[in-house]
C-alpha cells in the first residue's frame, strides 16, 4: 500500500438530478477530504452526468473515498483512473494586459502553446487554451511578465483512454 | 385510482407493512395527517418530534422492520435531527417523513420553511425532496428500500403541502424497488476467503469481535455454530451485545472504554482478530495507532467503507455478513486453544477481586446492583433500553442479555434522552415483552415529558431512573481529568415519585438493596407504566476505563479492597 499522498483523479457517474453535486461535495467536506479541482457536465445521456474530482490522497483514503462515494444513492460508478492511461484536460480564460507594441509579440508566444485568441481589445487580449494541466500552467508562466488581468478555469475534466472506460 | 399525494402517503405505509407511525402534526403537513382519518394505520401523537424520531428508531430495533416518524415543516423537522443523527450512527432503518411549505414559496423564507433536506444530507443514508404529487409514491418506496437494505440507515423525505393537496391516478404497484445498478469492487474472493480462513486456522490466540452488524445480518446462529466447532473466544462491542449468548462460557463480554480488563488485555494479545459487524469506532480501540499491535486483522462488513477507516486490515471481506460468515466459516479449520483459554482465564480471576458485587453490602445502593438484581428478577428476559451515561455502562456490565435484539441503547451518537421514547417504539415493536427503560435523572430530564404518551396510549413500560444527583458520565470524567472541579454536573431532580403520579402512574423509590426487589416486583405487576426512582450512590464510578487516547490495555482499574 502506497502511503505517499500524490494527485488522484477520480471519474464519477452520478444521476443527473438536483442537490448531486451537494451531496458529493458534502461527503467530500464531511470528510475533510480536500478537493483540488472538481468538475461537473453532462455526458451523451441526459440522466447521467460526469464528475472528475482531483485530490491529493495515499492509497487508503483513495479507497475510502472510492467507497464513500458507491454509498451515495445517485451514483452509479467511481473509476479512479490516477494510474491508467488517460486524457485529462483545463480550460483556461486568460486576460493579458496587451497594446499595439507588444501585442503580436504576445501572441507569437502563445502560439508556441496553441492557445487562440478569443478577444482583442485596445488594452488587452483573451487566450484560450485547452491542455493539460502542465500546459496550461506553462502558457500562464509565460504571460505573467505581460501583466495577466483576469484567469478562469474549468479545473480538470478526466477520461480513461481504454474501451474498459467508466460506463453505465 | 384518483389519491391525493396525502392518501398515497398512507397507501405506501400500508404497502409497506407499517403499523405504526409516531408524529406531530403542524401546518405544512395537515394534509397528511387529514388523510390518517381514512387509514388503519395507528398515529402516536409525541411530546416533542425528538420523541418521535427515537420511537420510530427503537421501533426499528427492535423489530428489525423499517420504523416511521413523522413531523411538519421547519421547528417539526429540525426537532427530529437529533433523533435522526443517533439512527445514521447506528445504522437504524427509519423513513422520516416531514411535510414542507408549497412549492411555489420554496426558498423564498416562508413561514416554517426549512431546507430539511439540506440540513440533515450529512446525517441521512438519503433523502428526497418531493414537489409533485405523482412522485409521491414511488419516492417514498424507493426510501423505504434505501432505509432497509444494504448497512440499514434513516431517509428522509420532504414533502410540499401542494404535492400532499394535489391528486393523481395512484395504482399501488407491487413491483420490486428498482435503483440504478451500482458495481463496488468485490472484496469477497476465494483467495481472500483462503487467506483468512488460513489465518484463523493457525492462530494460537485467535479472538472474534463482534458488533452490531451481527444482528443486522442475522447472522447470530452462524456466529454460534462457529465458534462452538472451532473455540474461538468473542469479545462483544456495546452495540454487538446480545448478538452473541452473554452467558455463554465464550463469550468474554463488552470490549473498549469501559470493557472488563481481560476482554481488552485479551485484544491486546490476540494473534488473529476476526472482526465482524463492528467499526472500530474509538470507544472500542482506544488509540489506534496501539489496538492489538500483534494481530493479523481480517474484516468482514457490509460497508466498504469501514475497511481501513481507522484500523488497518489484513483482509477485508466485504459483503452480506450472512453469506461472507458462512462461506468463510467451513474453511476454517479447529485447533486446540485451550492454552489460550487459560491465560484469559487467569485474567479474570484478576478482575473477579475487584467487582463491586463480591464485596461486603455497605448498606449503600449501588447501580450495579440494581441492574444485577433486576437481570435476576427477570431473568435475563427483558427487553432493555438505556439511556447514554454511567448507567448504560453498568447496563451492559451487569444485565446478561442471552437474546438479540433485547438491548437497545444509543452507542454512535450517545443520545442522551433516548431510552424513554425509544423504549416506547420497541414496545410497540414487541408488546409482548417486558421492557425495561433504565435512565439517569439527566437524560431521564430531557425527554420525561412522553410519560405522557406513554399514558395516552395505554402503554405498559417499567422505568428505572438511576438517580444519583449528578450529570454521572461527566462527573466520573471531572473527578478523574479535572481534579473533582464539578462544573455544571450536580443536578437538583424533581421528585420522581410525584413525577409518575401528577401522570397518574405508580411510582416508588428504592434507597437500599433490600428494597429493591419488592419495588421491582410492584412496577411489574403494574399494568401501567411505572417508575422507579433508585437513589444511588452519588459519587459512584464505573470501572475499568481506559483513557482518552491511552491504548485499551491501560485501564484505570477499581482499586483491590483492602480487607480488615
Ligand atoms: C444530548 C446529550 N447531551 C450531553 C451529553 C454528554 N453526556 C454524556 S453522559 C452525560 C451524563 C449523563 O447523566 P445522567 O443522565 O444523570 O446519567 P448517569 O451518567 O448519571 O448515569 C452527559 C451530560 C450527551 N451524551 N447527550
Amino acid at each position: 500500500m502506497d502511503t505517499r499522498s500524490r494527485p488522484r483523479t477520480f471519474v464519477v457517474l452520478v444521476e443527473n438530478v438536483p442537490g448531486v453535486l451537494d451531496r458529493v461535495a458534502s461527503l467530500f467536506r464531511r470528510r475533510s477530504y480536500n478537493i483540488e479541482s472538481l468538475t461537473v457536465g453532462h455526458t451523451d445521456r441526459p440522466d447521467v452526468s460526469h464528475i472528475t474530482i482531483v485530490m491529493n490522497a495515499d492509497d487508503r483514503v483513495a479507497s475510502l473515498v472510492e467507497a464513500n462515494l458507491y454509498k451515495l444513492v445517485n451514483v452509479l460508478e467511481v473509476k479512479d483512473v490516477s494510474d491508467v492511461a488517460c486524457v485529462a484536460r483545463d480550460l483556461a480564460l486568460i486576460k493579458v494586459r496587451a497594446d499595439h507594441s507588444n501585442r503580436s509579440e504576445i501572441m507569437q508566444v502563445a502560439e508556441v502553446f496553441r492557445a487562440r485568441v478569443v478577444d482583442v481589445s485596445p488594452e488587452a487580449l483573451i487566450f484560450e487554451i485547452t491542455g493539460s494541466e502542465d500546459k496550461v500552467e506553462s502558457l500562464v508562466d509565460v504571460l505573467r511578465p505581460y501583466g495577466i488581468l483576469e484567469m478562469a478555469r474549468t479545473g480538470i475534466v478526466a477520461m480513461a483512454r481504454s474501451v474498459a472506460a467508466v460506463s453505465v | 385510482m384518483l389519491r391525493t399525494g396525502s392518501q398515497i402517503v398512507w397507501d405506501v405505509l400500508g404497502q409497506e407493512g407499517v403499523g405504526c407511525v409516531f408524529g406531530y402534526p403542524g401546518g405544512a403537513i395537515l394534509p397528511i395527517y387529514d388523510a390518517l382519518l381514512g387509514s388503519s394505520i395507528h398515529h402516536v401523537l409525541v411530546r416533542h418530534e425528538q420523541g418521535a424520531a427515537h420511537m420510530a428508531d427503537g421501533y426499528a430495533r427492535a423489530s428489525g422492520e423499517v420504523g416511521v416518524a413523522m413531523a411538519t415543516s421547519g421547528p417539526g423537522a429540525t426537532n427530529l435531527v437529533t433523533g435522526i443523527a443517533t439512527a445514521m450512527l447506528d445504522s437504524s432503518s427509519v423513513v422520516f417523513i416531514t411535510g414542507q411549505v408549497s412549492s411555489r414559496v420554496i426558498g423564498t423564507d416562508a413561514f416554517q420553511e426549512t431546507d430539511i433536506t439540506g440540513v440533515t444530507l450529512p446525517i441521512t443514508k438519503h433523502n428526497f425532496l418531493v414537489t409533485r404529487t405523482e412522485d409521491v409514491g414511488p419516492t417514498l418506496r424507493k426510501a423505504f428500500h434505501i432505509a432497509r437494505t444494504g448497512r440499514p440507515g434513516p431517509v428522509l423525505v420532504d414533502i410540499t403541502k401542494d404535492a400532499q393537496q394535489g391528486t393523481h391516478d395512484y395504482e399501488p404497484d407491487e413491483a420490486p424497488v428498482e435503483l440504478p445498478e451500482r458495481s463496488p469492487r468485490d472484496t469477497l474472493t476465494r483467495d481472500a476467503l483462503d487467506e483468512a480462513a488460513g489465518l484463523l486456522s493457525s492462530a494460537k490466540r485467535p479472538l472474534i469481535l463482534a458488533g452490531r452488524g451481527v444482528m443486522l445480518g442475522g447472522a447470530t446462529e452462524l456466529l454460534q455454530d462457529f465458534v462452538e466447532r472451532t473455540r474461538i473466544p468473542v469479545a462483544m462491542t456495546l452495540l454487538g451485545i446480545g448478538g452473541f449468548p452473554a452467558t455463554h462460557a465464550l463469550n468474554l463480554g463488552m470490549m473498549g472504554m469501559h470493557g472488563e480488563a481481560w476482554v481488552n488485555r485479551a485484544i491486546q494479545t490476540a494473534d488473529v482478530l476476526l472482526a465482524i459487524g463492528m467499526r472500530f469506532d474509538d470507544r472500542v480501540t482506544g488509540d489506534p495507532t496501539k489496538f492489538a499491535p500483534a494481530a493479523k486483522k481480517i474484516h468482514l462488513e457490509i460497508d466498504r467503507s469501514e475497511i481501513n477507516k481507522v484500523i488497518r486490515v489484513d483482509v477485508p471481506l466485504v459483503g452480506d455478513l450472512r453469506e461472507t460468515l458462512s462461506q468463510l466459516a467451513p474453511r476454517v479449520g479447529t485447533t486446540d486453544l485451550s492454552p489460550w483459554h487459560r491465560f484469559i482465564e487467569d485474567l479474570k480471576g484478576d478482575t473477579a477481586v475487584r467487582d463491586i458485587q463480591t464485596l461486603p453490602d455497605s448498606g449503600h445502593l449501588y447501580a450495579a446492583h440494581v441492574i444485577s438484581d433486576l437481570w435476576n428478577l427477570t431473568e435475563g428476559r427483558a427487553l432493555v433500553v438505556t439511556d447514554v451515561g454511567q448507567h448504560q455502562m453498568w447496563e451492559a456490565q451487569y444485565y446478561k442479555h442471552d437474546y438479540p435484539r433485547k438491548l437497545i441503547t444509543s452507542g454512535g451518537l450517545g443520545t442522551m434522552g433516548f431510552a424513554l421514547p425509544a423504549a416506547l417504539g420497541a414496545k410497540f415493536a414487541k408488546p409482548e415483552e417486558e421492557v425495561w427503560v433504565i435512565v439517569g435523572d439527566g437524560g431521564f430530564q430531557m425527554t420525561a415529558a412522553e410519560l405522557s404518551t406513554c399514558v395516552q396510549e395505554n402503554m405498559k413500560l417499567n422505568v428505572a431512573v438511576i438517580n444519583n444527583g449528578y450529570l454521572g458520565m461527566v462527573r466520573q470524567w471531572q473527578e478523574f481529568f479535572y481534579d473533582k472541579r464539578y462544573a455544571a454536573t450536580p443536578m437538583s431532580n424533581p421528585d420522581f415519585v410525584k413525577l409518575a403520579d401528577a401522570h397518574g402512574l405508580p411510582g416508588f423509590r428504592v434507597e437500599k438493596r433490600s428494597e429493591i426487589a419488592e419495588a421491582v416486583s410492584r412496577a411489574r405487576a403494574s399494568r401501567e407504566t411505572a417508575v422507579i426512582d433508585f437513589r444511588v450512590e452519588k459519587e459512584d464510578t464505573v470501572y475499568p476505563m481506559v483513557a482518552p487516547g491511552k491504548t485499551i490495555e491501560d485501564m484505570i482499574r477499581r482499586p483491590v479492597p483492602v480487607l480488615e
